[in-house]
């Protein structure tokens, strides 16, 4: 393993520790790291989506708070810090920006587990910096398209024309993904 | 809602732009209720997630204000703590569509559209229409092209169409290609969920007539 996806994979359990010492010790410090880290990112993909500097810092602020306020929900055997985090500053952005409504799908029965299993929290961190690191090695061509489907709002027909879209590089996350689900569900 | 066979899921298009948060309301509702009775698209729509967040990842940062942490706490204390979720109703139908008609399928305010079909449209955004469809066993939606997208959920009952056979669960995906009748199977009748970005283009001279006022 190389040193960059080390430190990245630590940099994941980092964040993932910061969320749960949220929920269990409203810990501040925990709070302010993942502030630092996050806030200004989030800031940046509010203002690639078309927000001004000054909604951008006010949404930022609004979707850090929600990661406080919604810390008990957070499951990494289902999400890294990073995905959990784009999923609050996308329905900001749809609110705040395109001021329209997005349904979310009914939450699934997760039984009776109230801690998620650790090496279902390691797969899943490990699977997000390998997608992390796949989307890095695309070429630029590409990327570009990847980012205009999630930063510049392109219709779903506008993305099924983008022949070049290189949803295949994501397909064997796809699968992992799925065979987590499944395990899970059992 | 898991032990159902559903053949015909949602594209990789369709996956992305409700993950980006790009589509119009009453195309979400009926990606999101597919979702809710679809494993498979679940699963693939958590990857689509994953892609975002490696976005935010990747975003150069922005500096945050002056202060900007000390006002985001402030906003913390000022809120409290989260309201719980109200308790989730008990309904046959997936919860995101539940919501949309504030009930079960008998909340349902049907008018008739003629030949036994009967629609209910759903509250959305005027960028695209959501409608329920009742077509009675055996009966017909009247032959129509598309100049846009329709997505046609199945929610209860089944039917078939040039393209092929949709159960429970089934969602077509139709775009400016396809003209198509769908037919309610003879078994039971089938109620379907129904998005679309333009209006849709029948062949038959009358429900062209009629359309303006039903609004399909």
């Amino acid at each position: 393993m190389t040193p960059t996806t080390d430190r990245k994979r630590k940099e994941n359990e980092d964040w993932v520790a910061c969320i749960s010492r949220i929920r269990e010790a409203q810990d501040e410090a925990a709070f302010a790291r993942l502030f630092a880290h996050f806030a200004p990112r989030v800031k940046a993909f509010l203002m690639r989506s078309g927000a001004d500097a000054t909604l951008a810092e006010e949404c930022a602020q609004e979707v850090m708070a929600t990661l406080w306020q919604k810390a008990h929900l957070f499951d990494p055997s289902r999400a890294s810090a990073a995905t959990w985090i784009f999923t609050i500053a996308r329905n900001r952005k749809i609110d705040a920006l395109r001021k329209q409504k997005r349904p979310e799908p009914e939450d699934l029965p997760w039984g009776n587990e109230p801690e998620p299993d650790q090496a279902d929290v390691l797969a899943l961190q490990e699977e997000s910096d390998q997608l992390g690191d796949a989307i890095a090695a695309l070429p630029e061509k590409q990327r570009v398209l990847i980012e205009k489907a999630y930063f510049s709002d392109l219709s779903h027909s506008e993305i099924a024309e983008q022949t070049g879209l290189p949803l295949g590089t994501i397909k064997s996350r796809i699968r992992l993904a799925l065979d987590r689900l499944r395990h899970a569900m059992k | 809602m898991t032990d159902i066979e559903i053949k015909h899921h949602l594209t990789d298009a369709l996956l992305m732009a409700y993950s980006a948060g790009s589509l119009p309301e009453a195309f979400s509702l009926t990606v999101a209720t597919h979702i809710s009775m679809c494993d498979d698209c679940r699963a693939r729509l958590g990857a689509f997630d994953a892609m975002g967040g490696a976005m935010v990842e990747r975003c150069d940062s922005v500096a945050m204000s002056a202060g900007s942490l000390e006002a985001t706490m402030r906003r913390i204390r000022a809120a409290g703590p989260l309201a719980a979720p109200a308790p989730r109703a008990k309904s046959s139908l997936p919860q995101p569509l539940h919501d949309y008609i504030g009930g079960d399928l008998d909340a349902v305010k049907w008018r008739s559209v003629g030949m036994g079909v009967k629609q209910a449209i759903l509250p959305t955004s005027r960028a695209a229409t959501a409608r329920l469809l009742y077509i009675p066993a055996g009966a017909a939606v009247p032959d129509h092209g598309h100049r846009g997208t329709e997505l046609t959920l199945v929610l209860q009952g089944a039917f078939v169409d040039e393209v092929d056979h949709f159960g429970p669960g089934d969602i077509e995906i139709a775009n400016e290609d396809l003209n198509h009748t769908p037919v309610a199977d003879i078994g039971a009748d089938c109620i379907c969920l129904a998005a679309t970005d333009a209006p849709l283009r029948f062949r038959a001279l009358i429900p062209r007539l009629a359309q303006p006022f039903l609004r399909i």
